[in-house]
């Protein structure tokens, strides 16, 4: 059974359609990566499978869960499902430790002692234990994302969206953390991507999804939709990104 | 016969000055309680909450203080309802501060980011749970300065409770301006005591605005 089932989804912001039937499976341990032009909706599209952003039409399931139905508690799947923003949204009052352990301990009533731990570990996974108790503002923006996405792992979720979360950083840090990324790949972690780092989504994606205008343009094999592009605007697309 | 102005006068009129911060704290304290729940409820989801809080400020905001304070007073034993002076200023005052903190902690609040509370929404916290461990701890730095000018306001204003007959700072002053013929050195000295209640507390604000703008 695929962990993520996305069928024929709509979305309008007032007149404007911003996503038009859009549907994509996505198996356990797969690594999407979506790519396109800003406006085309993939931001939009990731937003949708954790419930910040309702939708019009279509349903989405994750992990067998109907994302769209009023009755879904939207608390209980966000635990399963794991965010990281372009803009890294760490809570600025709080401790790297605290925006670790804040869900742990307030939504899952872990123990402070125990969540310290998870905190250890899950920033030890992202080579940033000496910053335990260091504040988001005495940090780099790649630690800060890194921190972000230990933050997100701290909930052990099945599933982790991606929201260009390299796009806001100096090209001599997206480096740190596209390697933070590959590591997660590797452990397995079921992994949606928006993204702009075709070098990873070559490397590591096991698919590529191309959206254009709200609708997924062309997908296939990652390495070959990469290589090969079919469609006009994709092949316009890769080379305005790719020089 | 009329007395002279003397240091006893003084002394009874800082003792009255006594009741001016009482009133103060009590007003200051039913108003914080009231005007939370109206900030938060300003700002969450919930239409028809929303807009009996707001429509409660726009009517507070949009009348006299002293016109609530003699609708209070006068008002209610009309209906059979008795009131002393303290109560009538306590409520008056609880119910003007609570429009007026309510809007600026309604304003604090939403300087947050949305991305905020997005951000605790996708760790699966709750509405309650955001505001509470995300969106009140950053908004306090924010609201610190303007609380405290307000309440300045609000040691200022309860001079108004003078006019039902509580003895405060104004009212002590009233009598003994009335029982002196001295109505200058009174009111010179009882401008000066509110000065020096008042004072201090904006240096602490203006202190705290520079401590917490620095901190950001």
């Amino acid at each position: 059974m695929s962990l993520v089932e996305i069928k024929g989804i709509s979305k309008s912001y007032g007149a404007v359609q911003v996503l038009k039937n859009v549907s994509l499976d996505v198996a356990k341990g797969e690594i999407i990566a979506v790519i396109g032009r800003s406006g085309s909706g993939k931001s939009t599209m990731l937003r949708c499978i954790n419930g910040l952003e309702p939708i019009q039409g279509g349903s989405i399931l994750v992990d067998g869960v109907q994302v769209n139905d009023p009755r879904t508690n939207l608390r209980k799947l966000r635990q399963e499902v794991g965010i990281v923003f372009q803009s890294f949204n760490l809570f600025p009052h709080l401790s790297v430790c605290d925006n670790i352990t804040l869900a742990p301990r307030v939504v899952k009533k872990q123990a402070p002692d125990a969540a310290r731990e998870i905190a250890r570990d899950v920033l030890r996974r992202v080579g940033l234990e000496d910053k335990l108790d260091a504040f988001p503002s005495q940090l780099s923006g790649g630690q800060q994302q890194r921190v972000a996405i230990a933050r997100s792992l701290a909930m052990q979720p099945k599933l982790m969206l991606f929201d260009e979360v390299t796009s806001a950083l100096d090209p001599e840090l997206t480096g740190e953390v596209l390697k933070v990324l590959e590591s997660v790949a590797q452990d397995g972690m079921t992994m949606i991507l928006v993204t702009h780092e075709m070098g990873f989504a070559r490397r590591f994606g096991s698919r590529v999804v191309f959206m254009h205008e709200g609708r997924i343009h062309e997908e296939g094999q990652a390495a070959a939709v990469l290589a090969e592009p079919k469609t006009p605007e994709l092949q316009t697309f890769l080379s305005a990104v790719l020089h | 016969m009329i007395r002279s102005f003397g240091l006893i006068d003084v002394m009874y009129l800082v003792a009255a000055a006594r009741w001016t911060v009482a009133l103060t704290v009590t007003a200051f304290t039913g108003a914080a309680l009231l005007g939370l729940v109206i900030a938060v409820v300003r700002i969450l989801p919930f239409a028809p909450l929303r807009w009996l809080a707001a429509g409660y400020t726009h009517i507070v905001q949009g009348t006299p203080l002293l016109v609530w304070l003699f609708l209070i007073f006068f008002g209610l034993p009309l209906i059979g309802i008795s009131v002393n002076p303290w109560f009538a200023a306590a409520v008056a005052f609880s119910v003007y501060g609570s429009a007026f903190l309510g809007e600026i902690w309604r304003g604090a609040l939403i300087s947050i980011a949305k991305t905020q509370w997005e951000a605790g929404a996708s760790l699966g916290l709750s509405l309650w749970e955001q505001l509470r461990h995300i969106i009140v701890p950053q908004s306090i730095r924010v609201a610190i300065p303007p609380t405290v000018g307000f309440l300045v306001q609000l040691i200022k204003n309860t001079s108004l409770a003078a006019t039902i007959g509580l003895v405060e700072l104004t009212r002590e002053g009233q009598l003994t301006a009335a029982g002196t013929y001295k109505p200058f050195a009174v009111y010179i000295t009882v401008a000066c005591i509110y000065f020096l209640m008042c004072f201090p507390l904006t240096q602490w604000s203006r202190s705290l605005e520079r401590k917490l703008d620095v901190a950001r």
